[in-house]
């Protein structure tokens, strides 16, 4: 990949004007720096940390066990981003296809291997780990979009968009056949952020949504019922009132019953009378509103949208087109998760099985996530690096 | 020299870029603010209304399974039941410490590692406050001791269900299939939610293909609780609408004939009326209780099943696929009078051996010295290989292939049950991709009289048949009985083979008569003697094939590499009411162990008033 570092002239932009120089680091801060870490980031990471671990021990029925695991699986994730965060950008740059490729073949040989399986298959049985292709796709997708866009002019031309969307499109339909809907739309999505942030005109946008709105009538035509009956239960839960709608209406109470300061620690009725569905992992906010209460909520979201705010603003600064569209896919891409799984549980948007980032129970997309992180942490130490 | 515009301009790109961040920065702002209004209006603006609700959080829903729809046979006899039996159930959410719970209940009744396994899995995927079966069928020895001791087990309590019965037992098998429990892989068939009070799924037979329509829906109770979850009172319920039954097309009296026909061998029959398609009879053997499959078979039952060189729980009749042998010779018979190949009264010499031009090979005839001069109509009733080696060889792969395919064969027939085989018809193109091997004109000569590559299910030549005796109107297989004994639509229908001289089907149907009735007829033994005319084919598929000059005796060979005999036929003649297909594994002779089988299905069918074949007995569910 020659001339990648010839070809931008950054030190004319970068000289001029480095933030991080005008206070003085404390030695923490500087450890940090020279890990690589960034240490608004690490910030917020661990207050998540913090928050996941006292509600998982009151969901999980102060279950230690559990809340030890989910500590572990954050340790364990805390070293991948760390390893990543001092990758560097160069070497995720020129990664970046063989990667995309890579977790292509692999969401491929899911639904090769899964056929002759037992209905969803969405795992790869690697003997020692068992590894999900649709995570490493999560990391790919906005990488090969920046990839792709950073060597092109912007506004880019109607041929670029359209060669963009179909590397966005085929992982999002190989993740829909497994079927795995929710983590389709979301590895959509962060591609479809980086095709808006390359600068596609706001025209194009509106005749892309017209046509997704006009097609949809025909796509409910070549639907079984089944198919249908599973969507009209996603735009109207009170057609399940066994399944989703009951869910909504005990989240609703949940996070009602909480009030300004929250019912305290332990003493949720709702959560710790099982009336909450998954309560550990998709429903893990109704519990944390019902006992923190309105503060809490608005606590919580400080902390996540400091930790949004943090990665624009290393999207902003960032060196050079890759590390901007892949620092600004990444943040609007956590934003998301956090936007749907809070929008879910408070009955704003239709039920999908989207989990709260970092705070629910479970283990791969905390790898991804905090992958995401390590990224967004090589972005930012490459400038640091160079204005230096 | 590059023109300017194909130059980034680094800073319109950045500007353009900031602009774009800037846009997102609003939208994650005004989106934080409208989840942070949300959730003011719930906990602030809201919050003693929900605070009502949740000291009041006394509702709780309890799905209602819906019953399941019968099943009927032709004359009304109940074939698919439901009886109400004990089964032990837990609600989660009531239970203290689960694993204690199941501990003290395994010291007064049995509960097998299976049971607690498949417990602990449906668990996982209802409701916490949903009941959720742990043992099924309880004995009433078993009720006793858990009413003794029930006070002891909060969150447990005995139920009563209904569990599916099949009275006739292994006669039905392969027609009804079972029920079972739920496992992952259905939940991936299924809508989750209307399953939630449901145990059962149909696995394999008409209960699986009517999954759908025999399951019902689900209906919901919302129950008042009390603080300890303990139901208090039902405030209103949606009730659960029960599964439509079904009357299927199947003569349980001919069906349980046709069983004990075949109680000795491993085999398949099937009887259809030519007309519609209904399936009056389809047995495989040997067979199996389907009730064991109900309650949850053991292991070792089921290991017993499955590992029987016999292979009970395949069904022959779908699934298994056999050279179709000499019941294919009417239709290369019917090809070469379509192509104008050949004269239905054109005679030939038949000798005891067939060879191509300029080729040293010897094709035999099954019988040493030939057969002499015959037509077709004599080389249909003796079954000579020799004189269908020369029509096939005449004729062509090319031809032979789509006329066989335009009777079905090759292709699954559409009956209304789940698992069918396809059946093959050898070509050239198929031949290339199988075996990357070119066409040989000796494949032709044994593809011409159904043996070699090609084969066929019992179902198969079933409506193989009945296209013949309908002259062309093929009927679609099913096991439903028509609602209308009057209207028969395969009758009425425009036919879906035309032959270019619709009087071709007189001739092969005369010489499929010959077979039964003229003195040297394979099937003269069964044929003979009856009283209306029938119209048949026997057949003789090779399992192992002999070298050139070897002679085939069935006494001194193992059983297993015995020839599979194999009957087509259908009476009466003038008017077909049915069509069977009899493939007797291992029978030896088609004439001998298959014709006679076929022959006392038609006595009893056919000596039956017509008002007992088409009872107007329709099940109003």
């Amino acid at each position: 990949m020659p001339g990648y570092n010839a070809r931008y002239p950054r030190n004319t932009l970068t000289t001029m004007y480095s933030p991080d120089q005008d206070y003085a680091p404390s030695r923490l801060k500087a450890l940090l720096w020279r890990l690589r870490l960034d240490p608004i980031l690490v910030a917020g990471l661990l207050a998540l940390l913090v928050l996941s671990s006292l509600i998982l021990f009151s969901a999980s029925d102060q279950n230690n066990a559990v809340v030890l695991r989910q500590i572990t699986r954050f340790a364990f994730a805390f070293t991948v981003m760390f390893a990543i965060a001092r990758l560097g950008t160069h070497t995720l740059y020129l990664w970046t296809p063989t990667l995309y490729v890579l977790s292509l073949l692999l969401l491929l040989a899911v639904l090769v291997f899964g056929a002759s399986g037992k209905g969803a298959q969405r795992w790869l049985d690697l003997g020692l780990i068992r590894f999900q292709p649709s995570e490493l796709m999560k990391l790919a997708m906005p990488m090969m979009m920046a990839f792709f866009f950073a060597e092109r002019r912007m506004p880019p031309s109607m041929r670029d968009i359209a060669m963009a969307f179909a590397l966005v499109l085929i992982p999002t339909f190989l993740i829909y056949k497994q079927p795995d809907l929710g983590t389709a739309l979301l590895v959509a999505s962060s591609g479809l952020v980086v095709i808006f942030l390359a600068g596609l005109r706001w025209r194009t946008l509106l005749l892309i949504v017209a046509t997704f709105a006009a097609s949809a009538p025909v796509l409910w035509h070549f639907m079984h019922d089944y198919q249908r009956r599973r969507i009209l239960t996603f735009i109207k839960p009170e057609s399940d009132p066994l399944g989703a709608g009951y869910h909504i209406l005990q989240s609703k109470i949940a996070l009602g019953s909480g009030g300004f300061y929250g019912r305290g620690w332990l003493q949720g009725t709702q959560s710790q009378l099982n009336f909450l569905p998954e309560q550990t992992t998709d429903f893990i906010f109704s519990v944390y509103g019902e006992e923190f209460g309105l503060l809490g909520v608005l606590t919580l979201f400080s902390v996540y949208l400091l930790l949004v705010l943090r990665g624009f603003y290393i999207a902003w600064n960032a060196q050079d087109s890759y590390g901007r569209l892949l620092a600004a896919s990444i943040s609007m891409t956590f934003f998301i998760y956090f936007f749907v799984n809070v929008g879910m549980v408070s009955g704003l948007l239709p039920v999908v099985g989207v989990p709260l980032p970092l705070i629910s129970y479970g283990g791969s997309s905390m790898v991804t996530l905090m992958a995401g992180f390590g990224i967004l942490m090589a972005i930012q130490s490459e400038r640091r690096l160079l204005t230096k | 020299m590059m023109h300017s515009s194909d130059l980034k301009d680094i800073n319109l790109e950045q500007a353009l870029f900031n602009a774009r961040i800037l846009a997102l920065l609003i939208l994650i702002l005004g989106l934080v603010v409208l989840l942070a209004w949300r959730m003011f209006e719930l906990q602030v603006a809201q919050h003693s209304h929900y605070t009502t609700l949740s000291r009041h959080n006394s509702l709780r829903l309890r799905p209602l399974p819906p019953t399941r729809g019968l099943i009927y046979a032709r004359q009304g006899e109940l074939i698919a039941d439901n009886r109400p039996t004990f089964r032990l159930e837990l609600v989660p959410a009531e239970v203290d410490n689960l694993a204690n719970t199941l501990q003290r209940l395994s010291h007064i009744l049995t509960l097998s590692d299976d049971e607690i396994a498949r417990f602990q899995k449906q668990r996982s995927r209802s409701l916490p406050t949903a009941a959720v079966p742990l043992k099924l069928n309880l004995s009433e020895a078993e009720v006793a001791r858990f009413h003794l001791e029930k006070r002891h087990f909060p969150g447990v309590r005995l139920s009563t269900a209904n569990t599916r019965v099949y009275p006739a037992g292994a006669a039905l098998a392969h027609v009804l299939g079972y029920v079972g429990r739920i496992n992952e892989q259905d939940l991936q068939r299924i809508v989750a939610a209307n399953y939630q009070g449901t145990t059962h799924i149909g696995k394999t037979g008409i209960e699986r293909y009517y999954e759908t329509q025999l399951h019902g829906i689900t209906g919901v109770a919302r129950d008042e609780v009390d603080a300890q979850g303990r139901r208090i009172r039902t405030l209103e319920q949606q009730a659960p609408r029960m599964g439509r039954s079904l009357v299927l097309s199947i003569d349980l009296e001919l069906q349980r004939l046709a069983r004990s026909l075949l109680s000795e061998q491993s085999g398949a029959i099937v009887a259809m009326d030519p007309r519609n398609g209904e399936i009056l009879a389809l047995v495989s053997a040997p067979d199996f209780d389907p009730n064991l499959f109900v309650g949850g078979i053991s292991y070792k039952a089921y290991a017993k099943l499955r590992d029987n060189p016999e292979r009970p729980l395949f069904n022959r009749v779908l699934q298994g696929q056999y050279p179709p042998g000499s019941t294919i010779k009417p239709l290369t018979g019917l090809a070469g009078l379509e192509a104008q190949t050949i004269d239905f009264h054109q005679k030939m010499f038949a000798a005891g051996y067939y060879q191509i031009p300029n080729d040293a090979r010897k094709y035999r005839d099954w019988r040493a010295g030939g057969h002499g001069w015959i037509d077709m109509d004599a080389a249909i009733a003796q079954s000579s290989d020799v004189y269908f080696y020369d029509l096939a060889y005449q004729l062509g792969i090319d031809t032979l292939s789509p006329f066989y395919a335009r009777f079905g064969l090759g292709r699954k027939t559409g009956v209304d049950l789940p698992g069918e085989a396809r059946g093959l018809i050898p070509s050239r193109g198929w031949k290339r991709g199988r075996y990357k091997q070119p066409w040989f004109p000796g494949d032709t000569l044994i593809t011409g009289i159904g043996q070699g590559y090609m084969l066929a299910t019992p179902l198969q030549l079933a409506k193989m048949t009945s296209c013949i005796a309908m002259r062309g109107r093929c009927p679609l297989p099913t096991l439903r009985k028509h609602p209308h004994p009057d209207a028969e639509p395969a009758q009425t229908q425009t036919p879906t083979i035309t032959l270019k001289d619709p009087a071709h089907w007189d001739d092969i149907i005369t010489a499929m008569e010959h077979v039964m009735q003229a003195p040297n007829g394979t099937a003269h033994a069964s044929g003979a003697d009856a009283a209306y005319r029938i119209a048949g084919k026997t057949g003789t598929s090779q399992v192992f094939g002999l070298k050139e000059g070897q002679k085939y005796d069935a006494d001194t060979l193992p059983r297993k590499l015995r020839d599979h005999a194999l009957f087509i036929g259908f009476a009466p003649v003038e008017a077909p009411r049915i069509a069977v297909a009899v493939v007797v594994e291992h029978g030896g002779h088609g004439s001998s162990a298959a014709a006679p089988k076929a022959r006392q299905l038609m006595d009893a069918w056919l000596q039956r008033p017509l008002s007992a074949q088409h009872p107007d007995n329709d099940v109003q569910p």
